[in-house]
Order: C-alpha cells, then structure tokens, then sequence
C-alpha cells in the first residue's frame, strides 16, 4: 500500500502549499498595496515584464500599429512579443 | 454430476473457415472419479474440457452442474461458477512473469476479496503439501518445469474447487515427473474430489487410477 | 462492504506489482506523464496569477489616458488642447503626463524615464506628488504595515537628481550617490545624481523606471514647454468613463482615449493561448499527451492480451480485469498529477519560474526580478485535473473492453511462450 501512503502524501504536500500560497496572499498584501500606490501615485498603466520594445514595455499604450512597425522581421520581440497579443483592445474598439 | 447432452461447438460460425470441434457429445461424469479423455489432437477435447469447465459455451446442447443447467448462464455467473467450482491445469503452466510463486498462487482467488492473512496462509499451505514451499517468494521464471507446473497446481486448489480440470498436464514432463503429477492426482481421489484429464499419454490413461476412459474421435465419442 | 474493500486492495496491489513489472515503461511513462502535467500547471499558475496582480494593481491606474496621434504614430500632446478636455462634462481633472524611453547603448537596455505628476494643493501651490520615493528604506519599520511608504525624505526630486528602479540599479551596478549619464537630444551628455532606488517589491512595475525632474526631462529630450506625452483624464462619475471617452473623440478627433477598462482587458488577454509560446508549449503538450492516449487507447500488447487471458482462465471476470485497467490508468494518472502540480508550484512560486525566464525575458537586458503572489485556485486544479487525469484514465480503461472478447479458454490453447 506504498502506493496510497505516496498519494496520500502528495495530496498533503499539495494542500499544504495551498494553504502556503493562501498564508502568502495576505503576507504579501503589504508588497500589493506598495504596487497599487505607485500605480496611482506615478499613473502608470502597465507591467514591467519585457522592456525590450514600446510595444511590450506598454503593452496597453501601443498606438494602432506597433508591433509591426519596428522591424519587418520584428526579430528583437521573438519570444516575449509572442507571449503578447497585438494590441487587441484597439481592434475592440470601433 | 455433470451431464452434457447434444453438446456441439463450431468455430468461425458462417465463415469460410468454419469448424466443428465437437459434434453432439452427449457424457455423464460421476463425482469422486478419475475420467480421463483421450484421443488424437483435434479431436475435441480440449474444447470439450472448456465446455464442461464453463469456459466457454456450446453452440447448441445443454450442459448440466448436479442437475442445474448451466450452458445457458451469463458470463458473470458462469465465472462465478467455474472459479468455486473447478481448478484447471493447463498444458503450460501460464504462470503471470514477474509476479512471485505465492502471488500467482493467490491470484484467483483476488476478486473474492478474502482476508489476506487467511489467503496466504492457503496458499501456503497448498505449495507446502506439493512441497514448494520454499520457493513461495521467488519470481516464477526461476522454476524448473516441475516446479511451475506445481505453482500452477497450487493455484487451481487456492479456491479449493470440488473438480478438477487438467488439460495435457504431462505433456511438458519427463517421465519421472509425469509419475510424480499421477501421485497428486492420486491425493485428489483421496480427498474426494472429481478430476478430469484430457491426454494421449498412456501413462496417463493406461493408470490404474482412472476410473474411466472417453475416447474422442473427430468430436463425438467413440465406442 | 469490507469484501469489497479487500477485493479492491487485492487488485489494486496486483496493479502495482504488474506496473513494477515493467519498470522501465512505466517510469518513463510517469516522468512523461509528470512533466506534461508540470508545463501545463506551470503555465497555469504563472498566467493566472500574473493576471489576477495585473488586475490588481492596474486597478489604480488612471481612468483615461488621451494620447495624440499622428500619421499612425504616438506624438506629443499639445497642452492647449488640455483647456479643450477639462471642458467637457463629467471630466473632474485633466493632468499632463511626460515619460519616454531611453535606449542604453552599452548595455543595450531600455529605460522608462517618467516625470512624477504634479498636482495643486490647496493652497494652488504646484507641488509634485512625488511622495513616491518608496526608497528602500525598511530599516525604519520593516515589520509596521503602516509605515509611509511613499515619503519625502530627503529624497525629494530636484533637477539634477533621479530615483532609479531595482532593475536598473542592478543591471549598472549602481548606488545612491551615484552619477549616471546620458546622451541628450543634441549630443551632450548629462549626468544625473541617484537619489533614490525604488523598492524591490514594487519591481513588477517599476524596474525599468527613471524619475526624473521636469525640467531635466525636457532639456534631455528637447521638448518644448507647451507639450507633453499625454494625459489622464478623472471622471466625475465612474460610469460614464466611456462616455467621456467617445466625447474626447468626438472633440478631439487625433487623439486616442486608452480607459482603465482597456488595460485591464489587455492584461486580462495577456498570455492568451493564441500566443506564440502558448500555443508551442500548449501545442507540445497536447501533442506529447494525444501520442500516448493513443498508444493506450489502440489495443493491448501480444503479452498483456496473454495476460488477461490467464486471469479469465483463473476465474477473473472481465469487471475484474477493467477494475485492474482502471487502477492501473488511475495510478499513473493520479501520481503524475499530484507531482507535476507540486512541482510546478515550486516551480513558479518558489525558483520564480525558472524555466519560463529565459523565454520570458527574451532580448530584455532589464528584467524585473519579481516574487508573484501565488493566486492559486481550487478551479484551476479541478481545471488541470480534468483535462489530465480524466481521459487518461478513461485512455486505459477503452481498450480493455475489448479484452473482454478475450475468451478464458484462449489460455488453454496456446501452447509455448
């Protein structure tokens, strides 16, 4: 039965680390809060993920036609520009 | 008691190919007696073997276990049946690879969910009286012929069934070991339970032992 | 009752010892299976939570932004056209942004420099709200949730001086005090003295940032003083922010209004599975997964049909025999699963998604080095159950209905290994 004991623990492992990320939320509350007053008090409007284009930097800021203006073969976004959607609140909006 | 009558088997029903193994046998086989059934191969007799052991069904006919019909159960019931009732020993030992002595002996008797104590003191037991005792916990690929053929015993007995079938049992034996099976089967007798042999071994249907000889020809019974 | 429990101990246990039988298969299988689980539920977690921060924080970002176009492009907005905007009704405020990027050449990094917003206080003096200075400064109470994050200090933004984000710091090895250059719009160079380093735990969205005086701005980029990047717009009545908006357009036909609805649904569709990466890692995955679905569901191996067919012979029903296909089906799955997820959540909450870095970096000389809180769902697990472990359980368990054409006699008939 070494099998359900593994399972069992595992299952366990996993609840715990549940109840960690839970534990984690609310000690990482003050570090979210940090984040919001810089959003409010710089207004800024995106993620710092990729800073390696306008596009990817300020996602929601692109103008209607960046992502395709910077280079034809746009090579310098390969990976996180194709994590990215193209602007698509643009295409949203009339 | 079981009482075939009629009892026809084809194969490949409506194909090219079709066969008939068996061609209205009809047979009475007392309890507490040795029958054997012998005849050239492809005469029947393994196909008659799987009938009378619930195996498999006749294509028409009637099988009867103590005066119940039985060729006309549902699967479930009918495995139900064939595991209380009979233990089969087959041409080759058909032991499960990888798994040891004791587990393969223990094997039919899992779905009936027994406790395992009670289960593996059985087994236990069984090998001991075929005296294998000592190899209980080694994997089967490391036994000898005879040895095999003794797991596979022991593990027709492990549901302890009042019949029992053995198909060709002596045909992978030397013949010192064909005398050593007839030794067991003689034990069976003693303890009162119904065996069945199919075989073209002399040694095994000219035995003192048998009580009663069929011969089977083209799949009905001679003489 | 405790028949049945003993009935499946034993087949279970049977299960086991077949699996163990075929080490090397199943444990390949199981890794197989493990990592797939792993890629899946490390996409997972590391979407889902970057997604519910994103709506977090973005949640304070500014109503609307109106940026000016022109020809297709971004350009600089005229501030007389602010007079235009504070006009219309329901507009509370209209405040005048400046930031821009600039290009590192010997690091081949991009900066965000940004001018800390100034507002009027109320005594109608200007002064920049640049409380911001969220300068490391945890000494002063690490532990007191309610310590002023954003302070004056003696931090407060002169001409000459900027605050740097974490990610900047790190990537020029650079300190309060320091002095850091750059090329201005026509050739000279200008040096800047750090004031400040903004705080690490902001860095998901501050890394990349400079803050930097008006003043300096300006003469940096030679922008003249009636123009800035853009501007945000506060709404008197949150409803009515799309309706301020198409009024904008309405009056300002060259401008583009961007509301805080519109940058939360692009971070709502971030890492959307249509992109690039998704779809390779989705695709590998469901790819990797259909492959050996497919190689269960299309029959049994010569060795294990001889197999089920010594079991029926035994006295196995075919109920017996799928029991024993489902545990086995049930094992792997259920194993696979519970590791692949453990995994991945140390994967992406503990090694900060170690593999996804290099990918998620791409050609980013700065990247923020942030902790993601762990949003983690009971959903998102059923989610990840489901589409895992569920059909390759059923996988395993479809082929065997056809053993149960497996006749118990078929082991009485073949004769040799």
């Amino acid at each position: 039965m070494a099998f359900f004991l593994i399972i069992m623990l595992e299952a366990f492992i996993l609840a715990l680390l549940i109840a960690q990320a839970s534990l984690n939320i609310s000690s990482m509350q003050g570090a979210l809060k940090e984040k919001k007053t810089l959003v409010r008090s710089l207004k800024l409007t995106d993620l710092c993920l990729f800073t390696e284009a306008r596009y990817t930097r300020h996602l929601s800021q692109a103008d209607l036609n960046t992502p395709f203006q910077d280079h034809p073969l746009s090579l310098e976004h390969f990976p996180s520009g194709s994590f990215t959607l193209p602007t698509n609140l643009i295409s949203k909006r009339k | 008691m079981i009482e075939l009558s009629k009892v026809r088997k084809v194969f490949n029903a409506d194909n090219p190919n079709e066969f008939s193994a068996l061609n209205g046998v009809s047979v009475k086989i007392s309890q507490h007696q040795l029958t054997v059934l012998t005849g050239p191969s492809g005469s029947g007799k393994t196909t008659l073997l799987s009938i009378i052991g619930c195996m498999s069904r006749p294509t028409a006919g009637r099988v009867r276990l103590d005066g119940r019909v039985i060729s006309s159960l549902p699967e479930r019931f009918l495995t139900d049946i064939r595991r209380k009732t009979f233990g089969f020993i087959f041409q080759q030992p058909n032991l499960i690879k990888g798994l040891t002595v004791l587990e393969n002996v223990m094997l039919p008797a899992y779905p009936l969910g027994e406790s395992y104590s009670l289960l593996k003191a059985k087994a236990i037991f069984g090998l001991d009286s075929l005296g294998i005792a000592n190899k209980a916990n080694a994997k089967v690929e490391w036994l000898s012929g005879g040895e095999a053929q003794r797991a596979s015993i022991a593990r027709a007995l492990i549901n302890n069934p009042s019949i029992i079938i053995a198909d060709e049992p002596t045909a992978h034996l030397d013949t010192n070991l064909s005398f050593r099976f007839m030794e067991i089967i003689e034990n069976f007798k003693t303890e009162g339970k119904t065996v069945i042999i199919s075989s073209h071994d002399p040694l095994v249907y000219n035995s003192s032992l048998v009580d009663r000889l069929i011969k089977l020809r083209d799949g009905q019974i001679e003489g | 009752m405790i028949d049945w429990i003993e009935r499946q101990r034993y087949i279970i246990d049977f299960t086991l010892s077949s699996l163990l039988r075929r080490k090397v298969k199943n444990f390949g299988l199981l890794a197989l299976y493990t990592l797939i689980v792993f890629i899946l539920a490390s996409t997972m977690f590391f979407t889902y939570s970057i997604k519910k921060e994103a709506s977090i924080i973005l949640s304070e970002s500014p109503e609307i932004i109106v940026q000016k176009l022109s020809a297709g492009r971004h350009d600089q907005f005229p501030l007389s056209q602010m007079e235009t905007l504070k006009k219309i009704r329901g507009v509370a405020e209209v405040l005048p942004r400046l930031w821009g990027y600039y290009y590192e050449g010997g690091l081949g990094a991009n900066y965000t420099l940004l001018v800390p917003p100034v507002t009027t206080n109320k005594n109608g003096i200007e002064e920049t709200t640049d409380s911001i200075t969220s300068v490391e400064n945890k000494e002063n109470a690490p532990d007191n949730p309610d310590k002023p994050l954003f302070q004056y200090n003696d931090t407060k933004l002169k001409p000459g001086t900027i605050i740097i984000g974490q990610g900047i710091a790190r990537t020029r090895n650079s300190h309060v005090g320091d002095f850091m250059p750059f090329r201005a719009y026509d050739g000279s160079i200008v040096g800047f003295e750090i004031k400040g380093i903004l705080s690490s735990e902001s860095e998901l969205v501050s890394s990349d940032l400079i803050l930097i005086s008006e003043q300096d701005f300006r003469s940096l980029f030679g922008i003249g003083n009636d123009f800035v990047t853009d501007v945000t717009v506060a709404v008197v009545n949150p409803h009515e922010v799309s309706t301020v908006a198409s009024k904008i357009v309405n009056i300002l036909p060259d401008s583009r209004p961007i509301t805080r609805e519109d940058i939360l649904r692009t971070y709502e569709s971030i890492f959307n599975w249509r992109g690039g990466m998704m779809i390779v890692i989705f695709s590998a995955a469901v790819l990797a997964f259909v492959i050996f679905a497919w190689d269960k569901a299309s029959g049994l191996s010569a060795g294990e049909r001889q197999e089920i067919g010594i079991l029926k012979a035994i006295g196995w029903e075919t109920s017996d025999v799928i029991l024993m296909k489902f545990w086995e089906g049930a094992v792997i799955s259920l194993t696979a699963f519970f590791s692949g997820a453990i995994l991945a959540y140390i994967h992406v909450f503990f090694t900060g998604s170690l593999i996804f870095e290099p990918a998620l970096k791409g050609w980013s000389v700065l990247y923020p080095h942030f902790v993601l809180t762990p949003f983690i769902s009971v959903e998102q697990l059923a989610t990840l159950f489901f589409i895992t472990v569920i059909p390759y359980t059923v996988a395993t368990i479809v082929p065997t209905w056809r053993a149960a054409t497996i006749d118990p006699d078929s082991a009485m008939r073949h004769s040799g290994d």
